[in-house]
């Protein structure tokens, strides 16, 4: 059974359709992407599932229950990093944690052990200001892994970083949800790293957005790392043309 | 990007001194003025007559000056607590924000001048009006930074919050009330300077004691040097408290300067 399921969901924002009749669902353990062209709509369906927008038909469940009673949370990082300006970064960190009862002094024992990979070394007490967008946006990507809920929500987690610290975060992130198999969706506009971290991706078309393509991506994992497979490299192409030549008929 | 950001003493001293050199100016052409024009210290003393009198008259001025500070700073508690309580219940209700602010707004357009004596008349001499008093004329500015405060907390880290399973009352806590302290400390800054003002307006209008009584009485003994005298004091006291918030901030709001000094 389905974790996620969106079934024929349409939203329309202040006068402007944005999702036409989407549907799409996440099996329990299963990475899924989303992948479509800037201001498709891809933030807006997270905005459904975390609440903050509704939508104004079809249906959305989590666990085969009706979103709102519902509300054991999700690990969401939102595509704007929302760190608490007034909160350490320490605090930053462990406020999943917080939320979830855990005391302060255990949920920081959680995070310490992780700083070193994220690069946060030695900036657990300045203030998000203080930090580039790259290292905000790694605070906000292990603020999110730390709250471990069985349910990830990820917006663009790695569109602020360079591209070797791109690189290096994605293989890290690989090999923790592979250990902890959490049910993934990822909101992308990178082809490649939809193709190197998902199970099967969904494409969307320009708004309003319509799901135009369903893409399986049967490589074997770990994915990153080594050299890109000749099939992973066969599905970008085919993900490539489909994103260039939206017409809107599905192939 | 050091953790421990250099305070700049030096730098908040050299700010001050275009505020200093203007006041001293201003109580310089005073001081000329009288003396070269030899106006009747009945219609206006010298500073330097008004120094005496503070000196001269230091005991009485004390005296008055203790209830004076009474009557601020537990009308200032009260309505610090009464700002806080409203500010609270009126973010989780708001069909009580909608019933009850247009009576805070009304409140204010209430005429000290008119209210004062009422307020006097049913509570008597002792503290209590001026409590009232003090409270009434520094709970709304308070009020309203808070509530506009809370209401302008980051959208996304109140969706944030939501996602983790955040209930409303730690929404509220973690995210709408560290927003809105900015903002707070705008409308304290604002109150605390009406606080002391208001103190002895109420002792003016009737009390056994304080620095509004020592005005009233050098007014009607025709002392226009006391006058000033009591005001020097009362000004003294406003420009402490004011400091004293300023400090305050500094310490909570102290995440803010350090965006700042990027
Ligand atoms: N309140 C609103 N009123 C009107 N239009 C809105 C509103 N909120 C969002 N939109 C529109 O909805 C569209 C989808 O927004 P969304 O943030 O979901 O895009 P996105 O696919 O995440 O884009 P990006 O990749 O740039 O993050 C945008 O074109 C935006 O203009
Ligand atoms: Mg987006």
């Amino acid at each position: 059974m389905s974790v996620l399921d969106i079934a024929n969901v349409s939203v329309t924002l202040g006068g402007t359709a944005v999702l036409d009749d989407i549907s799409m669902h996440v099996a329990k353990g299963e990475f899924v992407s989303i992948l479509g062209p800037s201001g498709a709509g891809k933030s807006t369906i997270f905005r459904l599932l975390t609440g903050a927008a509704r939508h104004d038909s079809g249906t959305i469940t989590c666990n085969g229950q009706p979103l709102a009673t519902n509300r054991h949370g999700f690990s969401f990082m939102p595509q704007r990093d929302a760190l608490m300006p007034w909160r350490r970064i320490i605090d930053n960190l462990t406020l999943g944690l917080e939320v979830q009862g855990i005391r302060r002094k255990d949920a920081r024992a959680q995070v310490t052990p992780l700083l070193a990979d994220f690069g946060l070394d030695g900036f657990t007490h300045h203030y998000p200001p203080q930090l580039s967008g790259g290292m905000r946006q790694r605070a906000a990507l292990l603020r999110t892994i730390v709250q471990n809920r069985p349910v990830q929500l990820l917006d663009e987690p790695f569109g602020a970083l360079d591209a070797l610290t791109r690189t290096q975060m994605q293989a890290w992130f690989e090999k923790r949800w592979r250990a902890a198999r959490w049910t993934t969706l990822l909101v992308t506009h990178d082809v490649r790293e939809a193709v190197a971290l998902s199970d099967r991706i969904y494409v969307l078309s320009r708004r309003p957005a319509r799901v135009i393509a369903q893409v399986h991506v049967p490589a074997p994992r770990p994915r990153l790392g080594r050299p890109v497979s000749a099939q992973a490299h066969a599905i970008e192409a085919q993900l490539l043309e489909i994103l260039l030549n939206q017409t809107g008929e599905t192939p | 990007m050091q953790s421990d950001l250099p305070r700049r003493p030096g730098r908040g001293l050299a700010r001050g001194i275009p505020a200093v050199l203007s006041v001293v100016s201003a109580f310089l052409i005073w001081e000329i003025y009288v003396r070269l024009s030899g106006i009747s210290p009945l219609m206006l003393p010298a500073p330097s007559r008004v120094l005496d009198q503070i000196v001269l008259n230091r005991a009485l001025l004390w005296d008055n000056t203790v209830p004076t500070l009474k009557a601020t700073f537990a009308g200032f508690a009260l309505s610090l607590t009464v700002a806080f309580g409203l500010s609270i219940m009126l973010d989780f209700m708001p069909c009580v924000r909608r019933a009850l602010f247009p009576i805070f707004v009304v409140s204010q357009t209430l005429p000290l001048v008119a209210i004062a004596p009422l307020v006097v008349l049913w509570f008597g001499f002792d503290l209590t009006p001026k409590v009232l008093l003090v409270a009434l004329v520094t709970f709304f500015p308070m009020l309203v930074a808070l509530v506009d405060g809370y209401a302008a907390t980051d959208p996304e880290i109140e969706d944030l919050m939501r996602s983790m399973g955040a209930t409303r009352g730690r929404i509220f806590r973690n995210a709408r009330f560290p927003s809105a302290m900015p903002y707070f400390f705008a409308g304290l800054r604002i109150s605390i300077t009406y606080a002391v003002v208001a103190a002895i307006f109420a002792e003016y209008v009737g009390a056994r004691a304080g620095l509004g009584i020592v005005i009233l009485n050098a007014k009607n003994s025709f002392r226009p040097d006391l006058v000033l005298a009591a005001v020097v004091i009362s000004s003294a006291l406003t420009l402490v408290l004011f400091a004293i918030t300023a400090l305050v901030q500094r310490v909570v709001l102290r995440w803010r300067d350090v965006g700042d000094t990027r």
